[in-house]
């Protein structure tokens, strides 16, 4: 059996997570080693994938973790120890 | 540590989260767009988080206890403003439509080196936040915080299959957006000068 490069991209993301049911893995897996625009698609998606799951993508604002701390003591009052705003409050 | 902070000891509650300030951070972002609206959020889920934490029995795991909570102060935030129409949060995926990938011939590799540079890394968090939130919250879980199917299912009230779905036609839109784009980038520099 073989499938056209229209059924190949429904499977991509399936393909990528390897949850794709072994036969049908199989076959697209032929059809990649033919295909190379069927490949580049699958390689550009998993490039891109990999990618966006890099933590440099998204990154904390500076003195994000101290302001956190600072609202975390103001409204539930956790503790001494939190830094404060201004010391001469 | 989440019984001795039930039981009065609240400054390790701040130990305990730590770790998640990244993830929270992330979640906010990619919702509210502006940094400071995101830092509110995220503080207000930190915030709530606390409030229900004696609610949190260990069935799922503590982070995506926490992301749903996140999600949920978002969502709330975005309705109160009114920036996003209540349908657009709860529609549900068109599974008989197609989206066809952007269509290449090769494809060079970007290594992950090339985040160094803001321009990618803005091309990157633009895409993302030009999903809409359906598909925007899964990309978010699943590729972003790795998050696996099941976990990504649990933080959303959804089955796994509608996790597949969603998150093909994500990819889809990811790949059909970024792939012209990162490819003229990579055209232009050469990625081993970095």
């Amino acid at each position: 059996m073989v499938i056209e490069c229209k059924h190949v991209w429904n499977y991509i993301s399936d393909y990528l997570d390897d949850s794709l049911p072994a036969e049908t893995r199989e076959l697209v897996q032929r059809h990649l080693e033919h295909c190379e625009i069927c490949s580049a698609i699958l390689d550009s998606t998993r490039n891109i994938v990999v990618l966006t799951g890099d933590d440099r993508v998204f990154e904390l604002p500076i003195g994000f973790s101290e302001r956190l701390l600072r609202r975390l003591a103001k409204e539930i009052g956790t503790g001494s120890s939190m830094p404060r705003e201004n010391p001469a409050d | 540590m989440i019984t001795s902070i039930l039981a009065g000891d609240t400054e390790q509650y701040h130990e305990l989260i730590r770790p998640y300030e990244r993830s929270v951070y992330k979640m906010a972002l990619s919702f509210m767009k502006d940094d400071s609206d995101a830092e509110d959020v995220a503080q207000e889920a930190f915030l709530k988080a606390f409030r229900k934490l004696a609610d949190f029995r260990g069935q799922a795991k503590f982070s995506t206890w926490l992301i749903s909570i996140t999600l949920n102060e978002a969502r709330g935030r975005l309705r109160r403003q009114g920036l996003v129409r209540m349908e657009s949060l709860d529609e549900t995926p068109e599974e008989g439509s197609h989206i066809s990938p952007a269509l290449l011939r090769d494809w060079r590799e970007i290594p992950s080196e090339a985040l160094e540079r803001k321009e990618v890394r803005q091309m990157l968090e633009e895409a993302i936040g030009n999903l809409s939130p359906l598909y925007r919250e899964v990309v978010l879980l699943r590729d972003v915080e790795e998050f696996s199917i099941e976990e990504t299912a649990v933080a959303l009230a959804i089955t796994t299959g509608n996790v597949k779905v969603r998150l093909h036609r994500a990819r889809m839109m990811m790949q059909k957006e970024l792939a012209p784009r990162l490819k003229n980038v990579s055209q232009r520099r050469r990625w081993f000068q970095w």
